[in-house]
C-alpha cells in the first residue's frame, strides 16, 4: 500500500539522517588525519616532512589543504602519545578484568539477598554511579594522599591509584549489568542442575556461569571503554602518570595537530576489526548450533552502537 | 506388616509435615504415603500446597515440622543433589546452552558415568520418549512438545526412585496435552517408576493416576482412586472441584435404615443413601449427568421436582439444561443426546419440566446438628456429638 510504503520510506530516511549525524563527525575526524598543513604555513619550509612543523606553525588545518600520510608517523613517533595510549589501555584492561570479577561476585550475592539486607548495598552501588565524578575525584585524591601518610606500603599517586578509582566505578556498573541478567534468568535452571545431582560448584561452572557469559563480556567491554577514555578521575589521582585523555587535554593548550586524528583513526580501525572478528566468530558458532538469536550477539550489537 | 531391613512399603512418606512461608501455611500437617510404582497426582487449585509438597520431596524446600521419608530414610535437610529423585519442571528448565543429548546426559555426567555409556543411555531415554534424530539440536530449536520430551528423558535417564512432575503439560495446547497424557501413562507403566504428578487439571489427574490426592488450603481433602474421588467425594470442596455438582441444602426429615429423606423446601424432596440424623441440616450434591429432565409436570414425589427452564445449551454430544427449582435453587441437568428424550430438543426457556434422579445419585456432603435454642444447646452433650460423627464416618 502506498501509504505504508511512504511511511516506511520516511522512517528509512530519518534513520539514515540519524546515522549520518552519529558517524559523520567520526568520518571527518578520520579524513582530516590525512590533511596537509596550510599553504601559508609551508611557505619558506625547507624540510621534506611537513608534519615536523611545530603545532603552532601548521596554520589552519580545519580546512582541507591536501593529502598526506605523514601525521601517522608523526603520531606514532611522538614521545608522549603512544606511551600514554599504552598506559590507558593497561589500566582499562586491568580495570575491566578486576571490576567484572568484583561485579560478578556482588551480583550473585546481592541478587539472592533479602531485600532488607540488600537495600544498603544497593544504595552504595548506585551512589558510586550517580555522585558527580568530580566529587569522587576530589574525595579520592584526599583519601589516597591521606592513606599513604598512614599506610606506608600504599602506592603513590599514579598507575595504581588511577586503577583503583576505575575499578570502584566499573565494579558498580558491572554489578548492575550482570545482576540484571542473573535475575532475568530465574533460578529454575540452577534447580534443574541441583535436581540432576550437580552440587553448588559444578552447577555454577556448568550452568550459571555459561548463562551469564554475555553479561560478563558486555560489562568487561563497557568497563574497558569507560576507563579508557575517562579524564576527570585520572586527572586528579594520576601523580606523574599520564593517560591518553590527560595527554590529549594538555595538548589542546598547545594546539592539536592532525597526528591526534591519525592515532584516533588507528584506534578506531583496531576496534572495528576486533568487533567484526568477534561478531564473525559468534555468528559462526551460533549457526553451527542454533538458529535462534543469541543474547551474546545482541549485546555485542549494543556494544558496537555504544 | 513386618518389613525386612532395607525393604520399605512407601517410596515417599509425609508424617505431619508443615511448611510455612511467613504467615502463610502452605502445607498444614499433611500425612501422605506414596506406594512403590504408583502414579499419584496432587490435584488442587493454585495455592493449595501441591507444588510446595512436590518441592519438599525434590529438596528445594525444607519442611518446618514433621518427617519426610524417601525410600524409608529421613530426607529432611538432604540437599536436592543428594536425593534419588528427579523433577520434570513446569517450564522444562532445559539448559539452553547445551544440545539435546548433553541436556539428557547432564545428570549421568554429574554421577561420573563414562562418556560412551552416557551417550548410549541418553539415546535410549530419548527413544523411550520417542524423540530421536534431534540429539545435536539446541532446545530453542524444538517445539514445546519436543522440549517436554527432552525434559522427561533427562529425568528418566537417571532412573530415580521417584519422578516428580510439576504441571508438565500446562504449556502445551489441548491436543498435544491429550497425546502426552497417553504417552506419560505408557512410559510410567513401561519404566515402573513412581510418578508424583502435580496438576490443577482434574481431567489430567483423573485420567492418568492410580490415586489422586485432592488438596486445598494446605491439606489433603481426599486421597483415593479417581473413580472414588468422582463418585464419592467426601467433602464439599472435592465435590465442587471435581466435575460439576448441583448442591441442595435442607433438613433431614426422616431416617430409615441407611436411607435419609431431606426436605430442601419448595416441595423438593431428596431421598438418598447415607447416615444422617433426623433434624440436622445437610448439604446434598447431585451430579448433573445423574439427573434427567422430562417435559411436562407429572405429579411430584421424592427425587423428582418441578422446575422452570432457564437456558439450554448443546455441548456436541451432550445437552445441558439450566433450570430453576420451585425452591428457587438453580441446578444444571446434563444428558447424553444419544439417550436423552428427543422432546428436550423442543424445550425452551420458560417451559416447565420435571427433573428427576434415582436414589443413588444424592451425595451427603455436610451435616450440622442444629442448636435451635439455648435450652437445647445446654442439653446437647459431647457424647451426642461423638455419636453423630461416628455414624457419619461409618458411611
Amino acid at each position: 500500500m502506498p501509504r505504508v510504503s511512504r511511511a516506511k520510506a520516511g522512517f528509512s530516511v530519518w534513520a539514515g539522517v540519524v546515522f549520518v549525524f552519529l558517524y559523520l563527525p567520526i568520518a571527518v575526524m578520520a579524513l582530516f588525519a590525512f590533511n596537509k598543513p596550510s599553504e601559508a604555513a609551508l611557505v619558506g619550509f625547507q624540510g621534506t616532512d611537513w608534519c615536523a612543523l611545530p603545532p603552532d606553525k601548521i596554520g589552519n588545518v580545519s580546512v582541507w589543504n591536501g593529502f598526506t600520510t605523514c601525521w601517522f608517523s608523526a603520531g606514532l613517533h611522538d614521545p608522549s602519545y603512544v606511551p600514554a595510549i599504552i598506559t590507558s589501555a593497561e589500566i582499562a584492561a586491568l580495570a575491566a578484568i578486576i571490576a567484572t570479577c568484583l561485579g560478578l561476585c556482588a551480583a550473585l550475592a546481592l541478587a539472592r539477598m533479602k531485600t532488607k539486607i540488600r537495600a544498603p548495598f544497593d544504595v552504595l552501588v548506585y551512589l558510586t554511579l550517580v555522585v558527580p565524578e568530580i566529587v569522587v575525584a576530589v574525595a579520592s585524591l584526599i583519601f589516597f594522599v591521606q592513606l599513604r601518610n598512614h599506610v606506608p606500603f600504599f602506592p603513590q599517586l599514579g598507575f595504581w591509584t588511577i586503577l583503583i578509582g576505575q575499578v570502584v566505578f566499573n565494579a558498580s556498573l558491572a554489578m548492575l549489568v550482570i545482576r540484571a541478567r542473573f535475575v532475568g534468568m530465574g533460578d529454575t535452571l540452577e534447580e534443574a542442575a541441583y535436581d540432576l545431582g550437580s552440587g553448588p560448584v559444578s552447577t555454577f561452572r556448568q550452568v550459571t556461569f555459561p548463562r551469564l557469559m554475555p553479561a560478563i563480556v558486555a560489562s568487561a567491554l563497557l568497563s574497558f571503554t569507560f576507563s579508557f577514555d575517562d579524564y576527570v578521575l585520572p586527572a586528579f589521582t594520576n601523580g606523574t602518570t599520564n593517560t591518553w585523555p590527560i595527554v590529549l587535554y594538555s595538548a589542546v593548550r598547545f594546539g592539536i595537530t592532525p597526528a591526534v586524528n591519525a592515532l584516533a583513526t588507528i584506534m578506531l580501525a583496531l576496534t572495528a576489526v576486533a568487533v567484526i572478528a568477534v561478531a564473525l566468530v559468534l555468528r559462526r558458532s551460533r549457526s553451527r548450533t542454533t538458529s535462534a538469536p543469541d543474547a551474546v550477539g545482541s549485546s555485542l550489537g549494543g556494544m558496537i552502537g555504544f | 506388616m513386618t518389613l525386612a531391613p532395607g525393604d520399605v512399603a512407601f517410596d515417599v512418606e509425609f508424617r505431619g509435615i508443615t511448611k510455612r512461608f511467613g504467615p502463610l501455611v502452605a502445607v498444614n500437617r499433611v500425612d501422605l504415603q506414596v506406594n512403590k510404582g504408583e502414579f499419584l497426582s496432587l490435584l488442587g487449585p493454585s495455592g493449595c500446597g501441591k507444588t510446595t509438597s512436590l518441592r519438599m520431596i525434590a529438596g528445594f524446600e525444607q519442611p518446618d515440622e514433621g518427617e519426610l521419608l524417601i525410600g524409608g530414610t529421613d530426607a529432611v535437610g538432604v540437599p536436592p543433589y543428594r536425593r534419588n529423585v528427579n523433577t520434570v519442571f513446569q517450564s522444562y528448565a532445559l539448559f539452553p546452552h547445551m544440545s539435546v543429548i548433553d541436556n539428557v546426559a547432564y545428570g549421568l555426567k554429574q554421577r561420573g558415568t563414562g562418556k560412551a555409556e552416557r551417550i548410549r543411555l541418553s539415546g535410549e531415554a530419548l527413544e523411550l520418549v520417542q524423540l530421536t534424530g534431534r540429539q545435536d539440536h539446541r532446545p530453542s530449536m524444538l517445539s514445546g512438545g519436543q522440549q517436554q520430551r527432552v525434559a522427561l528423558a533427562r529425568a528418566l535417564v537417571m532412573h530415580p526412585q521417584v519422578l516428580l512432575l510439576d504441571e508438565p503439560l500446562g504449556a502445551l495446547d489441548l491436543k498435544l496435552r491429550k497425546e502426552m497424557q497417553v504417552e506419560l501413562k505408557r512410559i510410567q507403566e513401561q519404566v515402573g517408576i513412581t510418578f508424583i504428578y502435580v496438576t490443577h487439571d482434574q481431567e489430567e489427574a483423573l485420567s492418568m493416576s492410580d490415586r489422586v490426592a485432592v488438596m486445598s488450603n494446605g491439606v489433603i481433602e481426599q486421597l483415593d482412586e479417581p473413580r472414588v474421588i468422582y463418585d464419592n467425594p467426601r467433602t464439599s470442596f472435592v465435590a465442587e472441584f471435581i466435575g460439576d455438582m448441583n448442591f441442595l441444602s435442607g433438613v433431614v426429615t426422616e431416617k430409615v435404615g441407611g436411607q435419609f429423606i431431606v426436605d430442601a423446601g419448595g416441595g423438593v424432596v431428596i431421598r438418598g443413601h447415607g447416615a444422617a440424623s433426623r433434624g440436622s441440616s445437610v448439604r446434598v450434591g447431585i451430579r448433573p449427568e445423574r439427573m434427567t429432565a422430562l417435559p411436562g409436570s407429572p405429579e411430584q414425589q421424592a427425587n423428582s421436582a418441578k422446575a422452570t427452564v432457564l437456558s439450554k445449551m448443546y455441548l456436541g454430544d451432550q445437552i445441558q439444561i439450566s433450570v430453576s427449582l420451585a425452591n428457587g435453587q438453580r441446578i444444571i441437568v446434563r444428558e447424553q443426546r444419544a439417550s436423552a428424550n428427543p422432546v428436550l430438543d423442543v424445550v425452551y426457556s420458560g417451559d416447565e419440566v420435571l427433573v428427576s434422579w434415582d436414589d443413588k445419585a444424592p451425595l451427603l456432603l455436610e451435616q450440622t446438628v442444629p442448636l435451635q435454642s439455648s435450652a437445647e444447646a445446654e442439653q446437647y452433650t459431647p457424647s451426642e456429638e461423638a455419636a453423630v460423627h461416628a455414624s457419619t464416618e461409618e458411611s
